[in-house]
């Protein structure tokens, strides 16, 4: 299955969708296979400054906690609620119901940004 | 993937077809999951798991001196076992500390099988050569030639009894031998769940087969593959000991709370030929006080998991360690056992786990957190 390719990908596994100039951040579906089971989602609070390469928070798995890192510079401007109350909404849906955090840009973005064609032939899917 | 050689059980078809997320375990290519891993631990609280155990390690021990060699070794009497029983006992090391923990099963006055953790199976088989100086009986290394599976939760019995009607009358940690074609089964009453269920030994050439059968006439979900993933945290509501966290061979069966397991006196009562390896350091450790620490259930204020090797604090002072942690799902809280002084292991006594980017209170519970009704 492709990636949306409406996203830009990192090699760490989180998508970002920029509408605007507000960009909408996730983990991909290649992240949430590995993690297997979300079980807790903490990310920082509205209004919180982010640059290039920050984490936004953390995501925990029945396996493992992971960061999630921002590839934009700007400030936090939503937090997905639902998904911190019900952490199974990102291995249900990681792109849709599942996405974790909203930022407003400040024109900094990272340089290592993979289109989907790339990050999918990079990181298949089993 | 890597390209080292994994092992692979008689089930490894099987678990492709499933859709398993197969994953390197203790050099084993085994199912991590089918679906999800909160969804199986659920399937088996509420209805019935399959889970393949087949990398655990199986042995045979046949011959006058099976017996007195088996109760050198294991922490448990052996020589009183009645046939058809199965102990759960601890293969120590000099210092009391574990080398493994195992099943025995008494099959017959001289004829002994045993389960053992695939991790730990080579060092078993060394030790049991090195320890068996003058006594005669044979050991076999059945691992390969059989495979075994669990069966789990509240179905499984109402499953079986269309199978066999013997098998749900067996009692805990009882166990029978079935023969179907020329293959023989062995079923016991047992499990690392927490759940009623038994665990099957059985020809590795029938395994497929044997599953096909035992499901064929089942009613669609009531019994259905899960992985590894979920075996863990049902063992850790069920407050069981995984070796390599809560024991190893630093630690010590008193320690991690086994005391049942543990004959400190065996080789005293009459008919007895000897003590069994490490019952010395243990009674030494059992002396007095008792260990210097002791394995607690905790409960965390939060829902983040807390991992092995996280402290545990009292206060400001560091007291122990986390052995095993998990977002319970039967629960919906965060659980875990973990190592602390002996001193802070009061019922009821609120600690504090350093979980690295957090800390979060802890509540020092009874163990286990879950029992089935």
């Amino acid at each position: 299955m492709a990636s949306p390719t409406d996203c830009l990908y990192t090699d760490s596994h989180e998508w970002f969708r920029k509408e605007g100039d507000v960009v909408t951040i996730g983990i991909t579906q290649f992240a949430t296979n590995e993690l297997t089971d979300i079980t807790y989602v903490e990310m920082k609070p509205a209004g919180t400054a982010i640059k290039v390469g920050d984490a936004l928070g953390e995501v925990e798995s029945v396996k493992t906690s992971s960061d999630v890192y921002s590839a934009f510079g700007g400030e936090v401007v939503e937090v997905n609620e639902a998904a911190s109350s019900d952490p199974s909404l990102l291995n249900q849906d990681p792109y849709g119901a599942g996405w974790l955090i909203k930022l407003r840009c400040d024109g900094d973005a990272g340089t290592d940004l993979l289109e989907p064609s790339a990050y999918d032939s990079k990181y298949p899917l089993d | 993937m890597s390209t080292t050689t994994l092992r692979k059980t008689p089930f490894h078809k099987y678990h492709i077809q499933h859709g398993a997320k197969l994953v390197d375990y203790t050099g084993w290519e085994m199912p991590l999951l089918y679906s999800s891993i909160i969804d199986e631990h659920r399937q088996v609280r509420e209805r019935g798991g399959l889970f393949d155990v087949s990398h655990m390690g199986r042995f045979t021990f046949k011959g006058k001196d099976a017996a007195r060699f088996l109760d050198r070794v294991c922490t448990r009497r052996i020589g009183s076992m009645q046939e058809r029983q199965v102990r759960y006992a601890l293969v120590c090391n000099e210092r009391g500390g574990c080398r493994d923990d195992v099943l025995v099963y008494r099959h017959g006055e001289s004829d002994f099988s045993m389960v053992c953790n695939a991790a730990n199976r080579d060092k078993l088989i060394e030790h049991f050569a090195a320890n068996k100086g003058d006594m005669v009986y044979r050991f076999a290394d059945i691992t390969d030639k059989t495979a075994m599976v669990a069966l789990q939760g509240p179905n499984v019995m109402d499953v079986l009894s269309g199978f066999s009607r013997e098998i749900p009358t067996l009692k805990r940690y009882r166990f029978t031998e079935k023969s179907l074609f020329i293959a023989k089964f062995m079923v016991s009453r047992t499990g690392y769940t927490g759940e009623d269920g038994v665990e099957v030994i059985l020809p590795a050439a029938m395994a497929g087969k044997a599953v096909e059968m035992i499901l064929k006439n089942m009613d669609e979900g009531a019994i259905t593959p899960c992985g590894l993933g979920s075996r863990d945290s049902l063992r850790l509501e069920a407050g069981m000991a995984l070796y390599g966290h809560e024991i190893d061979e630093d630690i010590d069966p008193l320690t991690a709370g086994l005391d049942f397991a543990v004959a400190l006196d065996k080789g005293e009562k009459d008919g007895e030929e000897g003590g069994f390896i490490g019952q010395d350091a243990l009674r030494e450790i059992a002396s007095g006080d008792g260990p210097a620490r002791r394995l607690v259930g905790l409960r965390l204020s939060g829902r983040r998991a807390a991992r092995q090797g996280m402290n545990v604090l009292d206060g400001e002072s560091t007291i122990g360690s986390v052995t095993s942690g998990c977002l319970s799902p039967t629960l919906d809280a965060s659980i875990a056992m973990a190592l602390v002084d002996r001193a802070a292991t009061d019922i009821g006594r609120k600690l504090t786990v350093d979980l690295g980017r957090a800390t979060d209170e802890a509540e020092v519970v009874e163990l286990p957190f879950y029992k089935s009704s």
